[in-house]
């Protein structure tokens, strides 16, 4: 009963979508007006109707329906309840109406509090916004009902895989979905200002908080998902180069320019046509990963089961939506006047600057992970890992860093860099310069084994950390407004996690060995004792745990227990990985099997400086929340501002 | 420096410029790379016939053929063959294996050739029913039985 309530309500959402659609699309008609009116109050529905049927679904995972197929392919009655929700969206399906949920709660916010935006454009937005959802829908209706029934009930559910067992699931997948979906709402921010030919500060006003927003939560999913595929798969790696790591990054890179290219568009009135073009491509990047991960096309350890119809369908709507999206530019961009202009040293062109450099990585990854594909079909198989991916980032990644320690430094729209005003700009950036001139020496003379790539990006990371913090040179403090504070915090976010990961691949110790109990062995300058070995058991798993006792350059003892878990629904295992941190590095400890003789194989690894990467990440995220916090402060002083002049207007009686 | 501001028209001319050179050197860049840096997939008979040149990174996917795992002294290098039933390749890697990595079924190592040994930087195993490297989704279905049964 549950389940037939929620597709019903699902169709339901769907219909309104289409009203949504047509409702939007008519109201831009100069005889449509009235109708215009339907638009908002529509869009708040769909998105609770749609929310309901995803908390249904919900319901049916903790109440473990073993009559509905999902649960029984995804679900297990031994479950923790906390994996039971997240189980919800551990698969195909219940991952896509999580989609549309979010996508349409997203245009129900739109609906309800933006105001500042003409209505036409809005309109136009909303029904850009229904018309991506439709696609879904269907997709949902048609190749892949959650709510599909089983004939025969089985007995027990088959579970869920044991990987996804773990905290992780539960937030690293939503967080990026908000990303990926708040892009879908700049995309529709962009077609809405496309058709009705208004690209300016106003549109870029309505749209920046969604792409902060929406890069806020991928930048904080993309750390979680590293972080936890660092610990959860107990490879000792954080960054695999994985299709559906890519997936994610792209997004990302796309919905970096487009954050700094949409905040030129609304306090300069530059780059019109390039913020639109950018809002297009940020959420084809999403989808481009939607298409990659839910096809199943490509090997991955988040591929869920393969389905070309499916794949097919993706691709279909992935034409349908970026095609027209595209035709609409090309039809539309001559028709969007120039913006204000800029010379070529001023923080608009560092920002262009940037821009094209990121759309170069963008490129550089979406190539590589595509290649694949396409030597596959010419019968070649090949891979495409860090050797190709690394260096060839780096050449557009190095110049990115040397325009973001400068670029902030510079005016808006023309600068001058001679006399006073050069000193006070160039001095501290050919200090900075200069750091990293001698970290590199440094690092190639004393340690030369280290490879080019990580001296380089050690060196870059402790030039762009101090410049980072230049822009508030000679400012008040107090007075700094937010958003600066958030920019130079993401600024230095990225200077410490490009720190941390170049640590990581030049001073990694690794140490693989076969240890009898209360053998030692030494890990870069840790000691580690295999004390123990013993038997334990959790709610649905058995487990061997090790008992390593480490001492870190002879200090006390620390006791870490890696343990190896053997999953029953369905049948599987899992290595949980033990971890000991300390300021200047993590200790990484897998257990493996035991051998033929008794042995048992165990593998260290010795960190320096790792955890940077995460907390770089997390800094970035923060500079973000600071960002989008400013700005709601200010909007909400201006509105109590205005009430202010209203309520005084009213007492003078006027 | 130029700190004019340009005309109108060729400001957004040089911009567009700018973006297109940077992503055509992007592109060529990346196809250049690819080329050099790709890693290519083998079955044990295309490499016995045309090894790749030493050193270059590949990937080799097969059967672990029966009772070919040996575990060396130092407890966690093993040695084992790789086989589609017509050739057969000796895998040397070190670390811990994967849980499904098991005589008789199938596996894909990443790695290089050195002499006539495949050294393993990383071996990947079918995980679980869903979960099976895409190489040897084929290779499975319609050659495992086979081989399987040849190589008892």
């Amino acid at each position: 009963m549950i389940a037939e309530l929620g597709l019903a309500i699902l169709w339901m959402a769907a219909a309104l979508a289409a009203l949504q659609l047509i409702a939007g699309a008519l109201s831009l008609r100069p005889e449509g007006a009235q109708i215009g009116g339907l638009v908002r109050p529509v869009a708040v529905m769909q998105g609770v109707l749609v929310l309901i049927s995803f908390v249904t679904l919900i319901t049916l995972f903790v109440m473990t329906d073993l009559s509905v197929k999902l649960v029984v392919e995804d679900s297990h009655s031994a479950k923790p309840l906390i994996f039971k929700i997240a189980g919800t969206w551990g698969n195909h399906e219940g991952s896509m109406l999580m989609w549309v949920t979010i996508m349409a709660l997203a245009g129900a916010v739109v609906a309800l509090i933006e105001r500042q935006l003409d209505e036409r454009t809005l309109n136009a937005t909303l029904a850009g916004q229904a018309f991506i959802s439709l696609g879904f829908y269907a997709f949902l209706l048609f190749a892949s009902n959650p709510f599909a029934r089983l004939p025969m009930p089985p007995e027990e559910g088959q579970g869920l895989n044991p990987l996804l067992q773990d905290m992780g699931l539960a937030f690293h997948p939503p967080t990026l979905y908000v990303g990926y979906v708040g892009l879908s709402i700049a995309f529709s921010f962009a077609i809405g200002a496309l058709v009705t030919r208004n690209v300016g500060p106003a549109f870029a006003r309505a749209m920046r908080p969604w792409v902060l927003g929406a890069w806020i939560f991928l930048t904080l999913g993309i750390t979680a998902g590293s972080y936890w595929a660092y610990y959860t798969l107990g490879w000792g790696g954080w960054w695999f180069w994985d299709p559906v790591e890519n997936a994610s990054l792209m997004p990302w890179l796309a919905a970096t320019a487009l954050l700094h290219s949409v905040s030129v568009l609304q306090s300069r009135d530059a780059l019109r046509a390039w913020t639109v073009m950018l809002g297009v491509v940020a959420f084809s990047m999403s989808m481009v990963g939607t298409f990659l991960v839910r096809s199943g096309i490509l090997t991955s350890v988040h591929a869920f089961a393969v389905d070309p119809q499916r794949g097919a369908f993706i691709l279909a709507l992935l034409a349908i939506d970026i095609g027209g999206a595209l035709i609409l530019f090309t039809v539309r961009a001559s028709t969007v006047t120039e913006g204000a202009r800029f010379s070529f040293l001023s923080r608009e062109a560092a920002l262009v600057f940037n821009n094209v450099m990121l759309c170069g990585i963008l490129g550089i990854v979406l190539i590589g992970t595509l290649y694949p594909l396409l030597t596959e079909a010419y019968g070649v198989k090949v891979s495409v890992g860090a050797p190709y991916f690394n260096p060839v980032a780096a050449i557009f990644a190095i110049p990115m860093f040397a325009v973001m320690a400068i670029g902030p430094l510079l005016r808006w729209r023309r600068d001058r860099l001679t006399g006073e005003r050069g000193r006070r700009v160039t001095l501290p950036i050919a200090i900075c310069a200069g750091v990293v001139l001698v970290v590199f020496a440094g690092v190639e003379a004393v340690a030369h084994h280290i490879g080019i790539l990580p001296a380089l990006g050690l060196a870059i990371a402790s030039g762009l950390f101090p410049a980072s913090f230049l822009p508030l040179v000679g400012r008040n403090l107090r007075r700094t407004p937010l958003p600066v504070w958030g920019m130079v915090i993401a600024h230095a976010g990225i200077a410490v996690s490009l720190f941390g990961m170049a640590s990581e691949s030049a001073f990694s110790v690794e140490r693989l060995a076969a240890l009898t109990i209360g053998e030692s062995r030494e890990v870069g300058p840790w000691h580690v004792t295999l004390d123990g070995m013993m038997p334990v058991a959790g709610p649905n798993w058995t487990a061997l745990r090790a008992t390593v006792s480490t001492h870190y350059d002879g200090g006390a003892a620390t006791l870490l227990n890696p343990q190896a878990e053997t999953f029953i629904n369905p049948p599987g295992t899992r290595n949980e990985s033990a971890l000991q941190t300390r300021w200047n590095g993590q200790l990484y400890v897998v257990l493996g099997e035991q051998a033929l003789d008794g042995r048992w194989q165990m593998r260290f690894w010795w960190k320096p400086f790792v955890p940077l990467i995460w907390i770089g990440g997390g800094m970035i995220g923060f500079g973000g929340i600071l960002a989008m916090v400013g700005r709601m402060l200010s909007d909400l002083r201006r509105q109590i501002a205005k009430g202010k002049i209203a309520y005084r207007r009213m007492r003078q009686g006027r | 420096m130029s700190t004019s501001i340009i005309k109108p028209k060729h400001q957004r001319l040089v911009l567009v410029l700018l973006a297109l050179a940077a992503l055509i050197g992007a592109g060529l860049l990346a196809s250049f790379a690819l080329s050099r840096q790709a890693s290519y997939f083998y079955i044990p008979s295309e490499m016995a016939a045309h090894p790749p040149e030493a050193g270059r990174a590949v990937r080799l996917g097969g059967m672990v053929q029966k009772g070919s795992i040996k575990t060396q002294p130092d407890g966690v290098t093993i040695h084992f063959v790789v086989t589609d039933g017509k050739a057969q390749i000796p895998v040397q890697f070190t670390g811990i294996t994967p849980d499904l990595f098991v005589e008789g079924s199938g596996v894909v190592a990443e790695g290089r050739m050195d002499g006539g040994r495949f050294i393993a930087d990383n071996l990947l195993a079918k995980h679980d029913e869903k979960y099976v490297p895409r190489e040897m989704k084929n290779m499975t279905v319609t050659d495992a039985k086979q081989v399987v049964a040849q190589t008892k």
